[in-house]
């Protein structure tokens, strides 16, 4: 059973009951689930956590689904992995890496969408929908072929049919719309209206959001119930960077681990950062920005959860940076060539921004970070083509040791 | 009927400027605002517009074309 309760808007506490609801109806901001926390104390333990499945679904009690028969293609429990190497490089000694690349399809979305078709098909939907060409709409259309629904995925019409291919492989409804993404999303906004469908991230919103959750539950267990000292994440919307927070909350309310003392700090990428402009700004308001970045996975000109992000990142004593594209690259070329790890370009925005962090001193060396990596490199992996460098030898082995240089 | 949920964001130069009046008075659009912060060099405005979908589409365009920035509430702008 679910101890959600019901949905809240964050803005001006209106509820509502646990519906397909996409936005508060009074002043038009996103809800939050409810829980009844009290009931969840009652039944929640170390104990019983660490005897779920080594998915996300260990954490089904914190969720809110109602169901037994989850939707899961086996996400979450990835690997946290101390990554001493880069620490070295940084200067940190206490550096852990979160690698969300490991699942299924190969992002962290997968948490979210997981939730998010578990609750449609609660809600008595048969059809998904989303708008986009990379992680969500892989996610999406992964989770709708194993709920054996239908899936409908809108992007703009020049997307090229290559990016597409990791979202085809699953058969959902590809609709290309001769437009901008603006065009898309408001199409879809209509199409929201007028048609009983799941939208991920319009009227499932609410649930979608709670999937997130998982990566900060799973860091407190996997550190051994505690939280870190520092959290370095990558915010587009800001739902992630806010569900994490949120999940360390929750684990604290419920006595699992301590208080939360963890300084929250949000990357996002120069070309599209109304947040990172905001707290630097000492603004209230994240104000819009139209995107400009190769780091298309955050580039999020909008952020839905802006403001909320961006109060985590003040009450949390924790920060904001940027990085510009050719930072996120050399990011992304850091954390291969020191832990082995091939993470897209937001996971760069991530490293450069853990940079930064470092030299200026804001992370002290000896405290436990964490560096979240949301999404794996080779799906977009064109935009560091230029590390393909190699050495040409004939087929013998003077050659090779006349190149290489190495003794046979 | 349609109703679509926008955010107006202001330039400082157009804060003077009574955008939202004119495109209830140049359009068949109903406007709502429920929430805004208007300063005197930025301001901005959730609001819901009610109207023949043509209407919307006409004075959304009018209102972009006046230099105000428009976006959806619902949804997120994601490429990736």
């Amino acid at each position: 059973m679910s101890y959600a309760t019901g949905l809240r808007c964050r803005k001006c506490g209106q509820e509502y009951p646990l519906q397909p609801i996409k936005v508060c109806d009074f002043c038009l901001s996103p809800l939050e689930v409810n829980y009844d926390y009290k009931a969840m104390a009652g039944v929640l333990s170390r104990r019983k956590i660490s005897k779920g499945p080594f998915t996300m679904w260990r954490y089904r009690d914190l969720l809110p689904v109602e169901s037994k028969g989850e939707i899961d293609i086996g996400t979450g429990f990835t690997p946290l992995l101390k990554a001493d190497n880069l620490g070295h490089e940084l200067g940190l000694d206490e550096l852990y890496i979160k690698n969300d690349c490991l699942n299924p399809t190969y992002s962290f979305k997968d948490r979210a969408v997981s939730v998010a078709v578990t609750k449609a098909r609660e809600f008595g939907f048969d059809t998904l929908a989303c708008a986009s060409t990379g992680n969500l709409a892989a996610s999406v259309a992964a989770h709708a072929a194993k709920a054996n629904m239908k899936a409908y995925v809108f992007v703009p019409a020049n997307v090229e049919p290559g990016k597409l291919v990791g979202v085809a492989i699953y058969k959902p409804n590809l609709v290309t719309v001769d437009g901008s993404y603006d065009d898309v999303n408001r199409l879809c906004a209509e199409l929201a209206q007028r048609y009983n469908w799941g939208f991920i991230n319009i009227n499932l919103r609410p649930y979608y959001a709670e999937g997130s959750k998982t990566l900060g539950f799973e860091v407190a267990e996997q550190l051994g119930w505690r939280s870190p000292d520092c959290v370095v994440a990558p915010a587009a919307s800001g739902l992630l960077f806010t569900r994490i927070w949120k999940g360390l909350q929750e684990l604290s309310t419920l006595k699992l681990i301590g208080p939360v003392n963890t300084h929250m700090y949000l990357t996002q990428a120069s070309g599209s950062s109304p947040i990172v402009h905001a707290f630097e700004a000492g603004s209230l308001h994240v104000h819009p920005v139209t995107p400009k970045t190769i780091v298309t996975s955050i580039a999020i000109g909008n952020p839905a959860d802006g403001y909320h992000a961006l109060m985590v990142a003040r009450q949390s004593g924790g920060g904001a940076s940027s990085a510009t594209d050719e930072e996120a690259i050399e990011g992304m070329k850091l954390l291969a060539q020191t832990e082995g790890i091939f993470a897209e370009a937001a996971g760069g925005v991530v490293i450069a921004g853990l940079k930064k962090l470092a030299a200026a001193g804001a992370i002290k060396k000896d405290q436990l970070t964490v560096a979240f990596i949301t999404g794996a490199g080779p799906r977009t992996q064109e935009i560091v083509s230029d590390v393909v460098h190699t050495f040409h030898v004939q087929p013998n082995l003077e050659s090779f040791n006349e190149v290489l240089g190495v003794q046979v | 009927m349609a109703k679509r949920q926008v955010m107006f964001t202001f330039p400082r130069k157009l804060i003077q400027e009574p955008i939202i009046y004119e495109l209830s008075h140049k359009f068949e659009v109903m406007t709502n605002i429920r929430r805004a912060d208007v300063t005197e060099d930025r301001g901005w405005v959730v609001l819901e517009l009610e109207g023949e979908d043509k209407e919307i589409d006409a004075g959304v365009a009018w209102v972009k074309e006046k230099g105000v920035r428009v976006d959806p509430i619902v949804g997120d702008i994601v490429e990736g």
